[in-house]
């Protein structure tokens, strides 16, 4: 039952994806990739949870060590890469 | 001491619907920040909002229960919240410092190397699920039952997906860093060995799910085997994908391999049983298909197409008819200035070449210049110029180009023929009118800038040779054409020197 509503939220997730970007302008084409990219990080929750969860697997732990570490620096390097790409976009006058 | 009862304490008082509820906020967090990155005013706090979803995501799951158990670890090799903390912190610099340090001319390398790096953690944690052991000491068993088939059937897709992001990725950035060569590489029966390394992958998933299959060997070691066998060829298919692209079908690549790394953290998701996982990933996965829809329509070719063709190699042949003979007519900087001088509306259109020259900053103070003089001045920006979506936006905004001069290709071509001269800075493919008028050009058929309508057309070009594709250009031998050859970014500080000289 838990998979089938993991499944449902996948669905409906998908369509608000395609909603949310669909009209986004060309000029913001970059930010938008690298700041989504970032959000791929998320994969750093599963990583944290399953390194503490590890009971006893050295192996175990040190994949979910590597996977924090690469994670955290697609989550961090990309939010701030995008604040600053973002940082620059001005308007006329300013 | 104080601190594991501490923990537990606590433990007791975060049940799991708080967790849930917490996810549920940066979900939430998460679809508000990708809105808000859809327009220019709001970017930048949509960004932020993202980040802070993120933030209590990881806060969050510290504080999961089956996770909190973890400080009541005495051995601090097995404790997990060290091991937590202390990748985090590593990740954090290493990430920090490579953000802060990084060029704009090489952000399309960097994204893609993080994009990579995305696709590598999701693929790591699904190994680390695989070989993850019970409490009991003893590995626990990935035999298919009726409760775990999607769990596992999403184990073994995790690694397909991020094996592929991950080597993917790292080529696609080596490509466009130019440690290695940009250009399509093809050989003879790629698409046979692209074939067998797909058939292989699946069959190692068969028999990964049903061990029973093969007859020798107890199942867990089989089971092992198929899921070593699937990381490696998965590793190998991101190669094999990429290594056919030329450079200038990278942004299709990046955005595709943006939406990969957003799938495999959503197939974690399913792995180990959390939603946060699943709705940010597939939000992701659905932008990314998006931008490639959009990167495909801005090239008039298939996703399949571009994946199973290596752009430009096979076609280079085809269309050299359409030199027609005539040469290119160079002009001198000083003659161009005076034609600028005299014009009323000016136009830029960048391509890589810009980037490569790291022009952007002088086109800016000629562009300053000309409107000085009277003439109204725009930038002309083609979807796929460049290497990645929206890549001069993001260099000409680094030079203070304000974003109202940005203008789309269906904003710009209808006051094409208005335009007393049109720059074209290192930008080919996207301006050549082949891509209209000549059926038998490789490019037939994608919209371009229409550089050609303009009265006068000042081509800046390092050499004589053909561009990135090794398509002829007929823009540069047309009448109103004249070309400018050198480094652009000296070329263009020459013409503004002209302006300073009255």
């Amino acid at each position: 039952m838990e998979m089938i509503m993991l499944f449902f939220v996948f669905v409906m997730a998908a369509f608000l994806g395609f909603e949310l970007i669909a009209k986004v302008p060309s000029q913001l084409h970059t930010p938008l990739m690298s700041g989504t990219n970032a959000i791929s990080g998320i994969t750093i929750v599963g990583a944290l949870a399953v390194c503490a969860i590890q009971a006893t697997g050295t192996l175990g732990m040190i994949l979910a060590f590597v996977a924090i570490v690469f994670a955290t620096i697609n989550v961090v390097g990309g939010y701030m890469v995008t604040d600053r790409m973002l940082g620059m976009f001005k308007k006329k006058g300013k | 001491m104080t601190t594991m009862i501490l923990a537990q304490e606590t433990a007791a008082a975060v049940p799991a619907t708080v967790i849930n509820l917490a996810y549920i906020v940066s979900c939430v967090l998460f679809i508000f920040g990708i809105k808000r990155l859809g327009k220019t005013e709001t970017a930048r706090s949509g960004n932020f909002l993202s980040a802070l979803g993120m933030l209590i995501a990881v806060i969050a799951v510290f504080f999961d229960a089956d996770v909190m158990k973890s400080w009541n670890t005495q051995d601090w090799m097995q404790n997990g919240y060290l091991w937590c903390f202390g990748g985090i912190a590593l990740g954090a610099v290493i990430g920090a410092v490579w953000a802060k340090k990084v060029k704009m001319t090489g952000m399309p390398e960097l994204v893609a190397l993080f994009n990579g790096f995305g696709g590598l953690a999701s693929l790591l944690v699904a190994w680390s699920e695989f070989v993850k052991l019970g409490p009991d000491g003893a590995p626990v068993s990935h035999a298919l039952t009726a409760d775990n088939a999607v769990s596992e059937v999403s184990l073994y897709l995790t690694i397909l997906i991020g094996a592929i992001t991950f080597t993917g990725s790292v080529l696609a950035w080596g490509k466009l860093s130019e440690k290695i060569s940009g250009r399509p590489f093809l050989f003879a029966g790629q698409q046979v060995v692209n074939a067998l390394i797909v058939l292989v992958a699946l069959g190692a998933m068969v028999v990964y799910l049903f061990p029973g299959l093969v007859p020798a060997g107890d199942p867990a070691t089989v089971q092992t085997v198929a899921l070593y066998t699937g990381i490696v060829v998965s590793l190998i298919m991101g190669i094999t994908v990429v290594l056919p692209i030329g450079g200038g079908d990278m942004p299709v690549v990046i955005s595709l391999l943006n939406s990969l790394s957003g799938l495999a953290a959503a197939m974690a998701g399913f792995v180990i049983n959390n939603n946060v996982l699943v709705v940010a990933g597939c939000l992701v996965g659905a932008s990314g298909v998006i931008l490639t829809v959009i990167m495909c329509k801005a090239m008039n070719r298939s996703i399949g197409n571009l994946l199973f063709s290596g752009f430009g190699a096979a076609d280079s042949g085809s269309s050299k008819k359409a030199g027609t003979g005539a040469e290119p007519k160079a002009v001198s900087v000083e003659d161009a200035y005076l034609v600028l001088e005299a014009a009323r509306s000016v136009v830029f259109i960048p391509g890589y070449g810009m980037a490569v020259a790291q022009a952007q900053h002088v086109v800016k103070e000629l562009a300053a210049k000309l409107e000085e003089n009277g003439a109204e001045v725009n930038f002309a920006i083609h979807p796929v110029a460049g290497r990645m979506p929206g890549h001069m936006n993001v260099l000409l905004a680094e030079a203070d180009v304000p974003y109202e001069q940005l203008k789309t290709m269906d904003e710009i071509n209808p006051l094409m023929p208005m335009q007393d001269v049109a720059i074209v800075i290192g930008a080919n493919d996207v301006v050549n009118p082949a891509a209209a008028t000549d059926k038998s050009s490789p490019i037939y058929g994608m919209p371009i800038i229409k550089a050609n309508e303009a009265r006068t057309v000042f081509v800046l070009k390092r050499g004589k040779g053909k561009g990135f594709s090794g398509i002829e250009n007929e823009l540069f031998t047309l009448q109103n054409t004249r070309m400018i050859y050198g480094d652009a970014k000296a070329t263009i500080s020459a013409l503004s020197g002209e302006f300073g000289k009255e």
